[in-house]
């Protein structure tokens, strides 16, 4: 039974390897990251997740401790919780991992994740879209040297880290109805749980990636409200400037 | 008063407060042509009355070009030219500088900006005419400018030494590399290395910070001491100094000072409304500012997927990549058939034989066996001449009238073809290559290059309408 359940698993993997191929390219449909900027709440609990879950491998190498406080957190609340190594709270998250050690332990230097949410923006949906769906996109692959594989991310290095946390997923297809034809649509299916139920899950991963998008940029509330007082103030130039425009312009014909 | 060696200045309003700023300025003005450049360039400047839309964004580009020179000085005090700590700089710049964010967004918005203001500016002499005799070398300055503008650019575009910079200046470098003979040679010596490096950052950081901006400054002051010398152009193409009143003053002219100055405010205040609007509220524009890849430090072993130029070089880019091997038979058949309108249409035997002459070698040099150059050489050649092709502006149009508004049918829908042309291409520039958007690319390369090249017979055959006396309003 087992043989044959393999057997199935590979068949299935082959058939899919081109629409695998394809969602390589980018064009794979990404979910709406269900996140808010202004939850601190939320972001705090994605600082907790990144320096559990990531700044182990991951660096945020331009990115300081202390600007958590924007998300509503004190020095001192930083340095007990979320600060593991000696460092002090104004220093740069770096790791100690040497990137040379890392590419001969994982076959390529995990990349830095300070920018991640911009970098992985696209014309398919933002950085946080396509974070939260390739967080969300990990199934068992028996083919690939870590046992896993990604629907967002196709051969992806990194193993799934949260696996204990969202149990493991394999991959199945589904019959959807297409223009006059039946197609194949891969998806995604628990086959075992993990610690956290699938919705504490996708809630986990939507407080990583908050904090991934601001720390992407972590001024970007600011530029917002200035920008508003900016424009205003322009708004309210513009009846000025063009008053003094009329006021002159009377005597040309 | 009389006494003063230069005729002094009356200055209106001589109150008790305005006696010492008004001994102040007599001073400097036995001392300094103030007073007569402020009269010569503003207050008795006298422009045509008519401008509309499209005449402010020639001060448009010099706000921009200050803004420019402004944040560019700031951000050079924090940012570090090697390729070790460029990328870091620029994002200690964007977190850790006091307003860095702001500097750098508006520098990175304004590069955008400033093209956007050039190519309406650029779209408002072909409108109306205003390369026309005597304003050719206003014309020519200005390409010169905008030449000049899209190599600060390209270097300003590698400083943030994301993987865009990199793989964006290694693909422009290699351009180089095609040219025959000298090509390898060539592109290593602008490389300064034989693989973008360190060496190509910091020279590229000395064209954007001083060369490039130097020139650029030179070459607006020439635009605008040639702009003062004949006067502006304006959307009727009228002369307005062949109308003059007693006094000796354009009837149809107004004082640049005050009546322009104060309708250049409101078009910018408008403009700075949009412009902060991008600056505050979409940096990136959607990845066309601000490309999302280079948010990655530049990695000489991992090659982006999809390189694709910032959108102000797109349409150039196209063209570019319009010219394949298949292409070739289309270019060779086109160049003999601009031979054949030349010899049936000029009656001068000595342009004649010229054309014939130029017509053979490209010919040959296009498909001539083993004489001809490789596609990826027309390519570079190609997109050099579509850039340089404007210069001859002056001298293809030669229609009797300047303004479109009194062009016939001809005149206007080789304009509108040729802006939406414009555009195509600049989209498929941004695009991945498909079969489609290389044909389209193909068709717009031809739709560009017979805009220019057939304009001396079509803006001549056209059908005109009356030019009026006076401008209108």
């Amino acid at each position: 039974m087992a043989a044959m359940k393999t057997l199935k698993t590979t068949l299935a993997a082959l058939l899919l390897a081109p629409l695998l191929a394809f969602a390589a390219g980018g064009d794979v449909k990404l979910d709406r990251a269900p996140i808010n900027p202004d939850d601190q709440a939320s972001l705090q609990r994605g600082a907790r997740h990144f320096v559990n879950y990531c700044l182990n491998c991951h660096s945020a190498n331009f990115m300081r401790y202390n600007r958590l406080q924007d998300i509503g957190l004190t020095d001192q609340q930083i340095l007990d919780n979320l600060v593991f190594t000696g460092v002090k709270v104004g220093d740069l998250m770096k790791i100690a991992m040497d990137p040379k050690d890392a590419k001969e332990w994982f076959g390529g230097a995990p990349p830095d994740l300070t920018l991640i949410a911009r970098s992985r923006s696209s014309h398919a949906g933002s950085g946080a879209d396509w974070l939260y769906s390739y967080l969300r996109g990990y199934y068992r692959d028996a083919e690939r040297p870590t046992g896993w594989n990604n629907t967002v991310f196709a051969n992806v290095g990194m193993p799934h880290v949260l696996w204990e946390l969202q149990g493991e997923q394999v991959l199945g297809e589904r019959k959807v109805q297409g223009a006059g034809y039946e197609k194949a649509e891969p998806v995604l299916k628990l086959d075992k749980p993990g610690t956290l139920s699938p919705v504490e899950y996708d809630q986990f991963v939507a407080d990583l990636v908050n904090f991934l998008v601001f720390m992407a940029e972590p001024g970007r509330a600011k530029r917002e409200t200035i920008g508003m007082f900016v424009l205003l103030a322009l708004g309210f130039l513009f009846v000025l400037a063009y008053a003094l425009k009329k006021e002159y312009w009377k005597d040309v014909h | 008063m009389a006494a003063t060696p230069k005729e002094p200045v009356q200055f209106s309003g001589a109150g008790p407060l305005n006696a010492p700023i008004s001994g102040v300025l007599t001073w400097v003005d036995q001392r300094f042509p103030l007073m007569s450049l402020w009269r010569d360039h503003l207050s008795q400047y006298y422009a045509p009355k008519n401008f509309n839309f499209f005449y402010f964004f020639g001060s448009l580009a010099m706000l921009v070009l200050v803004l420019q020179i402004v944040t560019g000085i700031f951000l050079v005090m924090h940012y570090k030219p090697s390729a070790a700590d460029a990328f870091a700089s620029v994002e200690y710049i964007m977190r850790d500088v006091p307003g860095g964010w702001f500097i750098r967004y508006m520098h990175s918005t304004g590069a955008s900006a400033f093209f956007v203001v050039v190519y309406l500016h650029m779209f408002r002499g072909l409108l109306y005419g205003s390369y026309r005799q005597p304003r050719e070398l206003i014309w020519i300055f200005g390409m010169m400018i905008y030449l000049c503008l899209m190599a600060e650019a390209f270097f300003g575009y590698l400083l943030p030494w994301g993987q865009m910079s990199f793989w964006g200046a290694q693909v422009i470098v290699n351009l180089f590399d095609a040219l025959p003979v000298i090509g390898p040679d060539l592109s290593t010596w602008i490389r300064g290395d034989f693989v973008i490096s360190d060496a190509t950052l910091n020279r590229f950081f000395a064209f954007h910070v001083i060369a490039l901006p130097l020139v650029l400054l030179g070459l607006v002051a020439a635009h605008i001491m040639a702009l003062h010398e004949v006067g502006s152009n304006n959307p009727d193409g009228v002369e307005i100094k062949e109308k003059k009143d007693a006094q000796g003053r354009p009837l149809d002219g107004i004082p640049f000072h005050p009546y322009y100055t104060v309708k250049d405010i409101v078009g910018v205040v408008v403009f700075l409304f949009l412009f902060f609007m991008v600056v505050f509220f979409m940096p990136e524009m959607g990845g066309y500012f601000l490309e999302f890849n280079n948010f990655i430090p530049a990695d000489p072993l991992k090659t982006p997927a999809h390189i694709a130029p910032v959108w102000y070089f797109t349409p150039y880019y196209s063209i570019l990549r319009a010219i394949t091997e298949d292409f070739m038979l289309v270019l060779a058949i086109g160049v003999a058939a601009y031979v054949v309108l030349i010899w049936l249409t000029v009656r001068d035997s000595r342009i004649k034989l010229a054309a014939a002459g130029i017509g053979l070698a490209l010919i040959v040099l296009m498909k001539g066996g083993p004489l001809a150059i490789e596609a990826k050489v027309w390519g570079v050649v190609m997109m050099g001449v579509s850039t340089l092709i404007f210069f001859l502006m002056p001298w293809l149009d030669r229609s009797p009238v300047k303004s479109i508004r009194y062009k016939g049918p001809l005149c206007r829908a080789a304009l509108t073809i040729f802006v939406i042309n414009f555009i195509v291409l600049g989209y498929y520039g941004v695009q991945t290559v498909t079969p489609l958007g290389t044909a389209i690319s193909q068709i717009g390369t031809l739709i560009y290059f017979a805009f220019f090249l057939l304009m001396p017979w079509y803006s001549a055959m056209d059908k005109t309408l009356p030019v009026p006396e006076r401008v209108t309003m």
